[in-house]
C-alpha cells in the first residue's frame, strides 16, 4: 500500500510530506524532483524506479504524490490522489499552492484521518468536516456522546450523511450536465460521438431521507433487445457509492439516502442516437505555399427556443503564419500565434441558425516546407435545457418519517470542452 | 467550515533550532489560549516538512502534550511520527500521556493514541502498545476497533514474533466476523498485508467465511469495498457452483463510481472464471465487463492509463469483452502522450478485416501528429495491420507508401521497417514498390531502418538492376556501422553474389566485405558469420545458394500473444502496479508477493494445462540443482507437513474458536523458508513434469519491436543515486 504521500510545487519543493511507513525516508522526495519535476518529457503517471513507484497526478500548480513499495493497486492511488484534491477543493475553495501552504496543519490532519498506514480510510467530506475543523476544539469539549456519534458515522453504513441535518426549506436540485464528445473526419464522417453525462445532485432535505429516482433510461446490455422509443440508451451507469446497487441491479430502481449537500449521484456513458447540438463544416484550402484560407461555418442544431452559449471554436493554423485576417458577422474572432489558433469567441446563437468565419491566414516563405500536422478544429460550448443523449429526469421521490414537502429542480446542460474535435 | 481556511503561509520559512526553542520557552507564560504554543508549533511542523531536522527539540515539543487542544496534541503527535524513532531513549517520556489518551472517554482520541504509538516502531513504545492493542481491538465504539486492526498490520511489520506470540492474529481474524462493515474490512486489509509477507501467516478464505465478507460488502465504505473484493482471490472455489455464486453477487459492483473498485471486481470475475463451468454465464459476465471498462475511460487520465493498460490483457485472454468497440479507443488529439500510446496497442488489437479501415485512416491521422513516439508507433501499427489483416495489406502499403512521401525521416525510417516484415509475410505480391524504397536510402539513419532496407536490397538483388551500386554504396562506411548494420550488410553481399556471381562489382564486394569481418572486427558474432559464409562459398557456392535463400517461415502475428498461462497469471494482478507493466510483481519488486491459480477440482482443465506456479526470484540461491540427461527426475518429497493440493488443511493454533473458517497457521511451521514461500515450491513442484517451458518468454515479444516505448520499471540505479 501507500508508503508516502507528498505534495511539491511547480519548483519541486515539498508542501507536505507524510511518510507512512519506515520503508521510505523523505530524501526519496528528492528522486521524485530529479525524476519528474524536473524532467520536461514525463511520458507517464507512474514511474518505477527499482522496488520504488511513483504516482502522481498533476493539479493546478502542484503535483500530489503517493509513492509505493508494493504491488499497489494503481486504481486504488489515483483515487486515492483524485479524492484528496476533491476534499481539499471542499474544504479550502480550491487547491493550489496557496491553499496548501496557508491549511498545511489542517492537511496533515486530514491526510492522517483518510489513510492509515497506506490504506485509504473514511473520506467522505460532510463526516470529515464535523470532525476535522479549521476551528480550534479543545480535547476535553468535545463531549465522549458527541464523538461516539462522529465514529458511528464514520464506519456506519451511511458514512456519507450525518443523522442530525435540518432544514427549513427541504429543496433537491438536479443538474444533469452532458459533455459530448466527437471526432469528425476530414470527410464529414463522424468517428465517435458519445456522451458523458453526470447527474449531479445537491440535496438539502432533513433527516435522513430516503430517494427514488427515475429516468427514461433502458440500460442495455444487450444491444439486440431494442425496444420503446422514447427510452434512451445507456451504455453503461456509475452510481454514488450511496446507491444500492443490488435494487438497481434486480428492478432498475435508483435508490438512496443521499449526502447532505452537492455529491454526483451517477455518471453514465450513451453512444447511440446522439443529437450533435453543433455541425462545424470547415472549409481550408492552402493557397500555395504562402497562404491558407479558411471558411468555417457552426450551424445550431436544436430547438430555436434555445441556445449555445460561451461557444469557442479554435481553429488551427499553421507553425509559420504571420498574421490572419478574420472577418466573421457575430462574436470576435482573433488570432493567437502563442498557440497557433484562431480563436473565434461567439457569446450566443440561437437555435436553427448559421454563422461562418471567413478568414486568411499569410504564412512566411521557409526554406524547406514542413507537413503541416492539421490538429483538429476544437469548439467549447454550452447549450443549456438540452440533452444531447436524450436523456430526461422522470422523477425523484423523497421520503422521510416526517413526512415533509420537499420541492425538486431539474436543469440540463449539454456543453463540451476540449473533445468536440473537427478535422479538416 | 468550508471556508477559504487558514492562513498559516507566513509559517513556511526556515527556522533555527534555538530559536524555536526560545519561542517556546517564552510562550510558557502569558498563552492563555495557547496560540502563541500553537504558532511555535506550526513553525516546527512546517519546518519538518521542508526538511529541516528538527529532532533536537523533541523534549521542548512534547511538553506541550499536557495542552488540552486537539489541534496541539495532533502537532505533537506528527512530530513524534517524524522523529519518534530516531529519539529511542527519551521516548518513554511520552509513554505515560500514550496511555492516559489510550483510556480516554473520547474514541477519536483512544484511536489517535493507538494509531499514533503504532507508527513509532520501537520496542519501547511496541511494549505499551500491544497492551492496550489488546482492549482496543475489543472497544465498544467500531472506530477505535477499525483503527485498532490497521495497527495490528503495522506491530506485525515492526515485530511479526511478537505480534503472533499476543495472539493478534487470531484476534483480528476474529474482528472478520465483527458486526460493522468498516472493522470487518480493515481487519481484511490488515491480514492480507500480514498474508503477502514472506514470514508471515498463510490467510486464505473457505467458503463460510468468504461469504460473510461478501455480505460486509454491501455495507463497506468504496475502499473498504476494495479490501474485501482483494481478499477474495484467497478464496479458491471447490465447485462450478460457488465460483458461479459468488460472480453473481459481487457483479452489481461493476456499477460503482470509483475505478478501484470497477478493476478490482473485474479482477475477481476473471479469476472466478477459471473455476466456472457454465459458459452462458461467463459470456454474460463478459459481456457485463465490457461497458465499466469503457466508461473507466471518461476518469482523469491517469486512471484511464490504468485501464488502458489491463484492457490490453483482458482482450488477450476474454477477446469477447470488447471485440465491437474499438471506435472508443480512438485516441483525441489532447490525451496525454501515454494514454495514445496505450490506445494505440488496443486498437491494433481489435482490428479485424470488418474495421480495418476505419483503425487505417485513424492511424493514417496519427502518423501526421507531433510527437515522433506516437508517429513511430503509429506507422509500424499501420505495417501490423497489413500482416494482421490480410484484406487490409493493399490499403496499408498505399498508406505506407503515402508517409514515405512525406520524407520525414523518422516516419520513412519506421515505414521501411515494416515493409520488410511485410514482404516476409506476403512474398511476390509488393516487391513493385522496392525501388520506391530505393529512392530513400539516404534518409536511413538509424541502424534498424538501415538494416532493413539493406536486408531488402539483398534478398531482392535480383529484381534490382542496380543493387550491386546500391550495395556497393552501402559498404562504404562499413567500419563505422552498427554490429547490426553489418551483419545485414555481411548477408545481403553474400545473397548479392549468389544471385549475381557473374558481375565483378558484387564478388569484389563480397571478398571485401568477408576480408573486413573476418580480419579486422572484434565482434566474434559478426567474424563467426563471415568465416561460415566464406567456406560454405568456397567448398560449394551453389549449396551455399540453396542455404542462404533458402525460403523462410512467414511471418504471422500469433507471436503477439501472450502465452495463455502466463495471462491467467498476470490477470491474477488487475489493477495493480504489475498489469501496468505485464510482469510479475515477484520479477521487479523486492518481496513482492507472486501468485498464482491454486488447483482444485473446480480448476477448468486447460487453465490446469497450462497453470504457472509462482516463480521463486526473491530466494536466496541455496543451491545449484543442474537436472541430469534422461527423463526429468521425480520431485523429491517435501519436508513441509503434507498438505493436500490447493484444498484447506485447518492448521489448528492456540486458543481459537474458528479455526474451521480459516486457515492460519504461524509461519514457523513451514521451516525456515516461512510457509508462503514453501507453499510456492509445492506448486512448483506438482507442475514441474508437465513440461516448465519459461512462461514469459513471450511476454516481450507481445508488441514486437515496441519495447522501447514499452512502459517498464527502471532499475534503481537513480535511486542509488540521490
Amino acid at each position: 500500500m501507500i508508503s508516502a504521500f507528498f505534495i511539491f510545487n511547480q519548483k519541486g519543493e515539498v508542501l507536505i510530506s507524510r511518510l507512512y511507513r519506515t520503508d521510505l525516508k523523505r530524501s526519496i522526495a528528492d528522486v521524485f524532483r530529479i525524476q519528474v519535476v524536473s524532467n520536461s518529457d514525463v511520458r507517464s503517471p507512474i514511474i518505477t524506479l527499482g522496488s520504488t513507484s511513483f504516482f502522481h497526478v498533476r493539479v493546478s500548480n502542484l503535483y500530489i504524490v503517493a509513492v509505493t513499495k508494493c504491488n499497489a493497486n494503481a486504481a486504488l492511488v489515483f483515487e486515492f490522489c483524485y479524492r484528496f484534491i476533491a476534499i481539499a477543493k471542499s474544504y479550502f475553495g480550491k487547491i493550489d499552492e496557496e491553499a496548501v501552504k496557508n491549511n498545511f496543519v489542517l492537511i496533515y490532519e486530514l491526510i492522517d484521518e483518510i489513510n492509515d498506514f497506506g490504506y485509504p480510510q473514511n473520506s467522505e467530506i460532510d463526516t470529515l468536516k464535523t470532525y476535522i475543523t479549521t476551528e480550534s476544539v479543545m480535547s476535553t469539549s468535545i463531549a465522549a456522546e458527541e464523538s461516539s456519534k462522529i465514529t458511528t458515522q464514520a464506519t456506519g453504513t451511511t458514512s456519507w450523511r450525518r443523522g442530525d441535518v435540518k432544514y427549513k426549506k427541504n429543496e433537491a436540485f438536479v443538474d444533469v450536465v452532458e459533455t459530448v464528445n466527437l471526432s469528425m473526419s476530414s470527410k464529414g464522417t463522424i468517428l465517435r460521438a458519445d456522451v458523458d453525462g453526470h447527474i449531479m445532485m445537491r440535496a438539502y432535505l432533513s433527516g435522513t431521507p430516503e430517494c427514488k429516482f427515475g429516468l427514461n433510461d433502458k440500460l442495455v446490455i444487450d444491444k439486440s433487445e431494442r425496444g420503446l422509443s422514447d427510452a434512451v440508451e445507456l451504455d453503461d451507469c456509475r452510481f454514488h457509492q450511496c446507491v444500492r446497487l443490488n435494487e438497481f441491479d434486480s428492478n432498475r430502481t435508483i435508490s438512496f439516502i443521499p449526502p447532505d449537500g452537492e455529491f454526483e449521484l451517477m455518471r453514465y456513458r450513451s453512444t447511440s442516437n446522439v443529437k450533435l447540438p453543433l455541425k462545424i463544416i470547415p472549409s481550408v484550402t492552402e493557397l500555395g505555399t504562402t497562404q491558407v484560407q479558411y471558411v468555417v461555418t457552426v450551424k445550431t442544431n436544436f430547438n430555436n427556443k434555445l441556445s449555445a452559449t460561451n461557444v469557442v471554436v479554435r481553429i488551427p493554423t499553421p507553425l509559420n503564419t504571420t498574421s490572419v485576417d478574420c472577418k466573421v458577422p457575430n462574436g470576435k474572432a482573433k488570432y493567437v500565434p502563442a498557440e497557433n489558433v484562431v480563436v473565434w469567441k461567439i457569446p450566443r446563437i440561437q437555435g436553427g441558425q448559421e454563422i461562418t468565419l471567413s478568414a486568411s491566414a499569410e504564412l512566411t516563405s521557409t526554406t524547406h516546407r514542413q507537413v503541416w500536422a492539421r490538429p483538429p478544429i476544437d469548439v467549447d460550448f454550452q447549450v443549456l435545457m438540452f440533452t444531447a443523449s436524450g436523456l430526461i429526469v422522470r422523477f425523484l421521490k423523497v421520503f422521510e418519517k416526517s413526512n415533509y414537502q420537499s420541492i425538486k429542480w431539474v436543469r440540463y446542460l449539454t456543453k463540451a470542452s476540449g473533445s468536440y474535435q473537427v478535422r479538416f | 467550515m468550508s471556508g477559504q481556511g487558514g492562513q498559516d503561509a507566513k509559517f513556511f520559512q526556515r527556522g533555527k533550532i534555538q530559536e524555536f526553542r526560545a519561542e517556546l520557552q517564552a510562550a510558557e507564560s502569558k498563552d492563555k489560549k495557547f496560540t502563541k504554543r500553537k504558532t511555535v508549533l506550526k513553525k516546527i511542523v512546517a519546518n519538518i516538512t521542508m526538511g529541516n531536522d528538527m529532532s533536537p527539540l523533541f523534549t521542548d515539543v512534547i511538553q506541550c502534550l499536557g495542552i488540552p487542544l486537539l489541534e496541539i496534541k495532533k502537532m505533537v503527535y506528527l512530530f513524534l511520527v517524524c522523529y519518534g524513532r530516531s529519539k529511542a531513549d527519551q521516548i518513554h517520556l511520552v509513554i505515560p500521556s500514550f496511555l492516559q489518551d489510550c483510556n480516554d472517554r473520547n474514541p477519536l482520541v483512544r484511536a489517535l493514541a493507538i494509531r499514533t504509538m503504532s507508527y513509532i516502531p520501537i520496542p519501547v513504545v511496541t511494549e505499551a502498545l500491544t497492551e492496550q492493542l489488546r482492549h482496543c481491538l475489543k472497544d465498544r465504539d467500531p472506530y477505535v476497533r477499525k483503527t485498532a486492526a490497521i495497527c495490528v498490520a503495522k506491530l506485525y511489520t515492526a515485530d511479526p514474533r511478537k505480534a503472533e506470540r499476543g495472539g493478534f492474529v487470531e484476534m483480528l481474524r476474529d474482528l472478520m466476523l465483527d458486526s460493522n462493515a468498516t472493522v470487518v474490512s480493515n481487519a481484511v486489509a490488515a491480514l492480507s498485508e500480514i498474508g503477502d509477507r514472506q514470514d508471515g501467516v498463510i490467510f486464505k478464505l473457505n467458503l463460510t467465511v468468504a461469504n460473510k465478507l461478501l455480505t460486509a460488502l454491501g455495507e463497506s465504505s468504496e475502499w473498504g469495498q476494495i479490501y474485501i473484493l482483494d481478499s477474495l482471490l484467497r478464496y479458491v472455489p471447490e465447485r462450478h457452483e460457488d465460483a458461479e455464486l459468488m460472480a453473481e453477487r459481487i457483479i452489481v459492483q461493476l456499477q460503482h463510481a470509483n475505478s478501484a473498485v470497477v478493476l478490482t471486481t473485474i479482477k475477481v470475475l476473471l479469476y472466478l472464471m477459471n473455476y466456472m463451468d457454465n459458459r452462458r454465464l461467463m459470456e454474460y459476465i463478459c459481456k457485463k465487463m465490457g461497458p465499466p471498462l469503457v466508461t473507466l475511460l471518461s476518469s482523469g487520465p491517469e486512471v484511464q492509463y490504468v485501464a488502458l493498460r489491463n484492457i490490453l490483457l483482458i482482450i488477450q485472454r476474454r477477446p469477447s469483452v470488447l471485440k465491437n468497440d474499438v471506435k472508443v479507443f480512438f485516441c483525441k488529439y489532447n490525451d496525454p502522450i501515454y494514454v495514445k500510446l496505450a490506445k494505440l496497442e488496443i486498437m491494433y488489437r481489435l482490428a479485424r478485416e470488418e474495421n480495418a479501415k476505419e483503425v487505417l485512416a485513424e492511424l493514417q491521422e496519427y502518423a501526421s501528429e507531433v510527437d515522433v513516439d506516437f508517429v513511430r508507433k503509429a506507422v509500424r501499427s499501420i505495417g501490423r495491420l497489413a500482416i494482421k489483416v490480410e484484406p487490409a495489406a493493399d490499403d496499408c502499403i498505399q498508406a505506407l507508401l503515402d508517409l514515405i512521401e512525406t520524407k520525414v525521416t523518422y516516419v520513412v525510417q519506421e515505414a521501411v521497417i515494416v515493409i520488410k516484415d511485410i514482404f516476409r509475410r506476403y512474398p511476390g505480391k509488393y516487391e513493385g514498390i522496392i525501388p520506391t524504397l530505393c529512392e530513400n536510402l539516404d534518409s536511413l539513419d538509424e541502424p534498424e531502418s538501415k538494416a532493413a532496407m539493406i536486408w531488402i536490397v539483398g534478398q531482392f538483388a535480383d529484381r534490382i538492376d542496380n543493387a550491386d551500386e546500391l550495395m556497393d554504396d552501402l559498404t562504404y562506411t562499413f567500419m563505422e556501422e552498427s554490429v547490426e548494420v553489418q551483419l545485414a550488410l555481411l548477408t545481403a553481399s553474400v545473397k548479392l553474389f549468389i544471385y549475381k556471381s557473374q558481375s565483378d562489382t558484387s564478388k569484389a564486394l563480397v571478398h571485401k566485405v568477408l576480408k573486413w569481418v573476418t580480419e579486422e572486427v572484434d565482434n566474434p558474432d559478426l567474424r563467426d558469420r563471415g568465416f561460415m559464409y566464406w567456406r560454405l562459398l568456397a567448398i560449394n557456392p551453389a549449396v551455399a545458394g540453396e542455404i542462404v535463400l533458402a525460403e523462410k517461415p512467414a511471418i504471422t502475428t500469433d507471436a503477439d500473444r501472450m502465452d495463455r498461462g502466463a495471462l491467467d497469471q498476470l490477470l491474477l494482478h488487475t489493477g495493480t502496479l504489475g498489469s501496468i507493466y505485464h510482469k510479475n510483481p515477484e520479477t521487479f519488486i523486492r518481496n513482492a508477493a507472486g501468485k498464482a491459480l491454486t488447483d482444485s477440482p473446480a480448476l477448468n482443465t486447460l487453465s490446469r494445462q497450462v497453470l504457472v506456479p509462482v516463480a521463486r526470484n526473491n530466494l536466496p540461491p541455496t543451491a545449484i540443482r543442474i537436472p541430469g540427461p534422461g527423463p526429468p527426475e521425480p520431485p523429491k518429497p517435501s519436508a513441509e507437513p503434507v498438505r493436500t493440493n490447493g484444498s484447506l488443511m485447518p492448521v489448528p493454533t492456540a486458543s481459537s474458536s474458528n479455526t474451521d473458517l480459516i486457515d492460519v497457521s504461524a509461519s514457523q511451521e513451514g521451516g525456515e523458508e516461512g510457509d508462503g514461500e514453501g507453499e510456492g515450491e509445492e506448486e512448483e513442484y506438482a507442475a514441474a513434469p508437465m513440461g516448465t517451458v519459461d512462461p514469459y518468454a513471450n511476454l516481450d515479444n507481445a508488441f514486437e519491436g515496441y519495447l522501447a516505448d514499452e512502459p517498464r520499471p527502471q532499475t534503481n540505479n537513480m535511486l542509488l543515486q540521490a
